[in-house]
């Protein structure tokens, strides 16, 4: 028999787990999205019924693009306030760099759920949020910031910031300040500096991270339901509600994979732009 | 540009420039004006505020006092972006993710300039590797980095070139290699080189003038030349080159010379070459003046007798001897193997004499061990 090397024996465990958790189950699911009901017996048959697919995007188009616009703005949102705190703990950082790390990962010590339960408090009536905006006449007396879009994208900026910041920091950490001096010493001031070099240098964090958070934002649908309104429903409560209440399976499984095909292209579109490719 | 800075050109001043950090002081009130098109040396060993100082020059430290200007520009708060001073460093600091081409044009591009791409051809053909310009930095050897380094610097055809120990990360082979291409480069474009050096024979090879730096100060300043023959300190005296320094007193004069006693030997040496503010004095010889010779062989000049031979190294060109003196000290001595004469050997008992122009005389107060404690090999970051 012929030796089987190392690296492939050290694979197996990991192979072993993707097919049974997560190829087995695709699979399932694939055949599942064609099915239709078999009569009142609230089982369902395989007919290879692919308009299936096009009900259900046609039917929750408006989640889907809802979805997708609150991802995006919740993963520009992160970004913007994620790169100026990466960018001061790699470089202000000093000896507190890691002190600074843990508190980026310390709400990762209480649960998701709560910590979004937690903005509800935050944005409620009650909280601080809302009667100082009126105090300070942003919002109407009338205005209310809880159940809202407003709500959702906060939630899912807050909850993702930590997926954005860590990929930042890591990138950002590895650009020698000696490059940025030189980049002065060339005729560039901070902006220009900041534009030109620093900025390109640190794409494969930008990237990493957009995606980190952008993914599971998309899908996201924790968010939506603690925080949002039934205007406000992204498609991972439609999914959420086809499987677990209205049990709907094939819908649920053609919105899951149109949900999965859109992300894969976006992204794939996104990283060709961004050229991550090219960087080292 | 419209900025008033980046037109300034002429000499480099520098006054009474000083920088602390907290309670330390990196530089210490230091004056100097390096002249327009000069090949200019910082010399001295780690932490003695050579970098700080080409930083200061550069804007990427902000002096605590003093002034720096160019010509007749004070250019002391202005930015490194608006200096027309570009950097050498010492590890090249090369953008990694642009190619050597643009690397180059960085530069040009800043500063608007219209005919990037035959400036940039032109610096590479000056570095020799123009069919390098489609590559990444990363691709490149330490030696290529270093000159595209310096070509990206040169491009822009500053007032001031610095150079922050930039062979430092080369293999002695290369770095000779590089000392001589500098030199030239520097005669061939013109500009005015100040290069921060530990090693004092890359100062020596390539300056003109070297200012040798000790704990934030200037020690002396002058040619090549002048600082090896006419050592004022005896850290300038150990840290360039090796020195004897041997203890006596000054007796008398006989004309243009001094009159020294030397443990009750008498030796003498040129007055303009003494540096001692009294009768106390350290006689500094080079080791490759002193000549060795046997009792009965006759000697002229100045004479030390009672010398026995403790320890020979024959290193080819020439034979290193440590004689010892009576009066306990152990002087170098190096002998160019040239003159047919047998080498000394080990317990032989010998005469050291030289000739009297060749003695340089320091306070003699002085630490004669100064400067050669630091190994200028080790521990290249520095402050």
């Amino acid at each position: 028999m012929r030796k089987i090397s190392t690296p492939y024996l050290l694979l197996i465990p990991g192979m072993g787990f993707l097919f049974t958790f997560f190829l087995i189950p695709i699979f399932n699911l694939a055949q599942t999205s064609t099915q239709t009901a078999a009569g009142d017996t609230g089982l369902y048959e395989q007919t290879l019924r692919f308009q299936n697919y096009i009900d259900a995007f046609v039917e929750n188009k408006e989640q889907f693009g809802r979805s997708f616009l609150y991802a995006s703005i919740a993963t520009v949102l992160a970004l913007l306030i994620a790169y100026p705190l990466a960018y001061a703990i790699a470089f202000k950082g000093g000896k507190y760099k890691n002190v600074m790390l843990v508190l980026v990962v310390a709400p990762f010590f209480t649960s998701f759920l709560l910590r979004t339960v937690a903005w509800k408090q935050i944005l409620g009536e009650e909280g601080f949020v809302v009667p100082t905006l009126r105090t300070l006449n942003i919002i109407a007396e009338s205005t209310t910031l809880t159940s809202s879009a407003f709500a959702v994208v906060a939630g899912m900026t807050y909850n993702f910031l930590p997926f954005m910041t860590l990929p930042l920091y890591a990138s950002i950490d590895r650009i020698d300040p000696r490059t940025l001096e030189a980049s002065g010493d060339l005729y560039a001031n901070g902006f220009t500096t900041f534009r030109k070099v620093t900025l390109p240098l640190s794409m494969p964090g930008v990237v990493a991270g957009t995606l980190l958070t952008f993914i599971p934002a998309a899908g996201d649908y924790v968010n939506a339901a603690i925080l949002g309104s039934p205007t406000t429903k992204m498609i991972g409560n439609v999914i959420e509600s086809r499987y677990f209440k209205i049990v709907d399976y094939p819908t649920a499984a053609a919105l899951s994979f149109t949900l999965m095909a859109a992300i894969l292209i976006l992204v794939t579109v996104y990283v060709r732009k961004a050229g991550t490719e090219e960087l080292v | 540009m419209s900025d008033v800075a980046s037109s300034a050109r002429g000499d480099l001043k520098l006054s009474h420039l000083t920088k602390s950090y907290g309670d330390f002081t990196a530089v210490n009130d230091l004056s100097l004006t390096i002249p327009k098109g000069s090949f200019f040396a910082l010399l001295g060993p780690s932490g003695c505020g050579k970098t700080t100082t080409l930083r200061m020059i550069a804007g990427l430290e902000e002096p605590t006092q003093g002034t720096i200007s160019l010509g007749a520009t004070d250019i002391t708060d202005t930015k490194p972006y608006q200096r027309p001073i570009n950097t050498v460093f010492q590890n090249y600091a090369l953008f990694p993710h642009l190619t050597i081409f643009e690397n180059i044009a960085f530069g040009l591009r800043r500063r608007g300039i219209k005919d990037v791409e035959d400036a940039v051809i032109k610096a590479l053909d000056l570095v020799e590797l123009a069919h390098l310009a489609q590559r990444k930095p990363t691709q490149l050897s330490g030696g290529q980095q270093q000159r595209i380094a310096l070509a990206r610097a040169i491009v822009n055809r500053p007032a001031l070139l610095l150079l922050d120990e930039p062979l430092g990360a080369l293999d002695l082979k290369l770095r000779r290699q590089m000392q001589i291409e500098l030199k030239w480069i520097q005669k061939e474009v013109g500009i005015t080189f100040v290069h921060v050096t530990h090693d004092q024979e890359e100062a020596m090879t390539m300056a003109d003038t070297i200012a040798v730096m000790n704990e934030g100060q200037i020690e002396q300043m002058g040619s090549p030349a002048d600082l090896y023959d006419n050592p004022e300190t005896a850290f300038v005296a150990n840290f360039l080159g090796q020195s004897n320094l041997i203890k006596g007193t000054v007796t008398g004069n006989d004309g243009n010379n001094q009159v020294v006693d030397v443990f009750g030997q008498k030796i003498s040496l040129q007055k303009n070459r003494s540096h001692a503010v009294d009768n106390s004095i350290y006689a500094g010889i080079r080791p490759e003046k002193f000549r060795i010779s046997r009792l009965e062989t006759a000697t002229s000049g100045n004479v030390l007798t009672g010398g026995k031979v403790e320890d020979v190294s024959y290193i080819g060109v020439s034979t290193q001897y440590q004689v010892l003196m009576p009066w306990g000290q152990e002087l170098m001595v190096f002998e160019q193997n040239d003159d047919g004469v047998a080498p000394f050997s080990v317990g032989e008992d010998v005469n050291i004499s030289w000739e009297p122009i060749f003695t340089f005389g320091l306070r003699g107060d002085e630490d004669a061990e100064a400067g050669t404690e630091v190994n200028p090999e080790e521990d290249l970051d520095e402050e």
